[in-house]
């Protein structure tokens, strides 16, 4: 079967008259990408903006490859099969540091905050749900903190944390924490009283109508509540990345904005919307195959 | 006959709406549950149906009066009361035969033992076929066969129906009247059954009690026999359409427009 958006359909699925926003948008997203790069790549050749602001695409792949250190690896790779005597080839990276792991770096701090986050924010926001004394607790704390911008409590990690790397993950903990707790939250609340009734009258004891019933139901807003939260994170990562990193894709960003490359700038903001949009993909698919029946019931 | 579960002077309040006294939603009822009874109950919105069914279920604690259940009160929910909702309120993330053997699950009944009955009660319902189907993929009554074969097979004394049939299409639900009434006489469980329709309060129940509102109590009790002449015959249209039940449909609806009618302003 052909996939894709040009694939051709079976019989075409009944539209719903006045149905808001019916009809797939695939092959349309598909053209305003290829205007977009193809716009990027017009102007830079015809150099109508500088490229101080606005780099030309082959600029920054050559910069990926110079960065990423393709050369030498590839010849670390035939040195490895025995098709070449020695590696010539340089490794410079970027502030010493090759893109790997720069981006390696950068995937420690969101994922292991993000992973600390879920950790203790799905069991709190679900006590939030379930008791009374647990949402007296926990909810002045979260919603105070909440709309406050990471920027400006990133001093006081400072000052707690030092310039080590548990600031950095604090930082991003704490961005990812309170969407996470505030959805499983929510979700225990979705779960619907007939339901949990339903257990009651079958002989469930209060501990089974939690794990049988109550998580299981507020799972979809917990995989919400996720992916907002790793969303967060990234927002967050160059934050925490300001503060004497050393390796990192936040503060890649930043030092070759000190030294106006704006094609590194370029390609840091790619990678990181790259490895953003990869995550969200996979947490849809995790969302299909965990909770099939989302949104129909 | 046994009584299986009876209520003692049973009342229930809340507090009103606009916080200025007490709604009694059940004012001194008394009623008694017997062996391989159908009660059904018949009344306007509002006058206390599901509040004495939550009673029973023990959804919800009575404010005087005790609900005895083989002479021992009832304090809370239990297996030996099996509840059907009016949304089926089944678990999306379980198949249909999952849902079935969920009560079964809980009590640490072993999986062999649940699956058979489970595969039983989901024959007596006609969904056999259907075993493996996500819940959202069924339609609106045969999501309520699952609800049914659900709290069938946790095997209670007592079956809770609260309007079960009443989000269901007119044939469908004809359908389920008579699919109900072979799953109770095959099982023998006592069914208390809320409805909003007379005529199926006449055609399934062995006794109809009649309520109304403000305070909610029981207004007038029939014993009928309409569903074992529908066992007798077959013919659920011919029982429908007798002399005798159009009668008794006719008493019944000028009972409650007629206290409709004298409800108003004074």
């Amino acid at each position: 079967m052909m996939r894709g958006p040009f694939r051709r359909r079976g019989p075409q699925a009944v539209e719903q008259y006045g149905a808001p926003g019916s009809g797939s948008g695939t092959a349309i997203s598909a053209v305003t990408v290829v205007v977009l790069l193809g716009g990027w790549w017009i102007v830079t050749q015809l150099e109508l903006i500088r490229p101080l602001f606005l780099p030309a695409p082959e600029m920054v792949i050559s910069k990926f490859a110079r960065i990423a250190c393709t050369d030498h690896y590839l010849e670390r790779l035939l040195v490895a099969v025995g098709g070449l005597a020695e590696v010539e080839a340089k490794c410079h990276g970027f502030s010493d540091h090759a893109l790997h792991e720069h981006v390696l770096w950068s995937l420690y701090r969101v994922f292991g905050a993000f992973a600390l986050a879920t950790a203790t924010a799905v069991p709190i926001g679900i006590a939030m749900g379930m008791n009374r004394y647990a949402r007296g607790v926990f909810d002045p704390p979260i919603e105070f903190y909440r709309p406050i911008p990471p920027l400006a409590y990133l001093p006081l990690t400072i000052i707690w944390f030092g310039i080590g790397e548990s600031g950095k993950l604090f930082l991003i903990f704490l961005a990812c924490f309170a969407p996470i707790a505030i959805n499983a939250r929510a979700g225990v609340r979705s779960v619907s009283i007939e339901q949990i009734h339903a257990a009651y009258s079958m002989g469930a004891s209060h501990r089974q109508v939690l794990r049988h019933v109550v998580l299981k139901g507020a799972l979809p807003e917990i995989l919400t509540g996720m992916r907002v939260a790793i969303a967060f994170g990234w927002t967050t990562l160059v934050a925490a990345e300001m503060v004497a990193a050393k390796a990192g894709i936040g503060v890649m960003v930043l030092n070759a904005a000190r030294f106006l490359a704006t094609d590194i700038v370029f390609l840091g903001i790619i990678v990181i919307g790259a490895v953003a949009f990869v995550f969200d993909l996979i947490m849809r698919r995790v969302e299909r195959a965990l909770v099939p029946w989302k949104g129909k019931v | 006959m046994t009584v299986v579960v009876s209520l003692n002077r049973v009342s229930v309040e809340f507090p009103a709406v606009d916080g200025q006294g007490v709604v009694r939603a059940l004012d001194d009822v008394n009623l008694d549950f017997r062996d391989n009874e159908f009660v059904v109950a018949l009344g306007a919105s509002g006058c206390g149906k599901t509040t004495l069914l939550n009673v029973i279920a023990g959804f919800l604690q009575p404010t005087s009066g005790e609900i005895l259940h083989k002479d021992t009160p009832i304090r809370g929910p239990g297996s030996d009361r099996g509840v059907v909702f009016q949304k089926h309120a089944l678990l999306p993330w379980l198949n249909v035969l999952e849902n079935t053997e969920f009560g079964l699950k809980l009590q640490g009944v072993a999986k062999e033992e649940r699956l058979s009955r489970a595969r039983d009660y989901l024959a007596l319902v006609g969904l056999s076929d259907f075993e493996r189907y996500p819940i959202h993929q069924l339609s609106g009554g045969m999501q309520q066969r699952v609800g049914l074969a659900r709290a069938l097979t946790c095997d209670p004394d007592m079956l809770l129906m609260d309007e079960p049939l009443g989000a269901l299409d007119a044939f469908t639900r004809e359908t389920m009247q008579e699919l109900v009434l072979d799953a109770w006489r095959e099982t023998r469980k006592v069914v208390f059954f809320i409805t909003h329709s007379v005529e199926e309060a006449l055609f399934m129940a062995t006794r109809l009690i009649v309520m109304s509102p403000r305070p909610g109590r029981i207004t007038h009790a029939y014993d009928i026999d309409f569903c074992h002449r529908f066992f007798e015959t077959g013919n659920a249209r011919a029982v429908k359409s007798s002399p005798d039940f159009i009668a008794l449909r006719e008493e019944v609806l000028s009972i409650i427009y007629g206290e409709e009618a004298g409800d108003g302003p004074p």
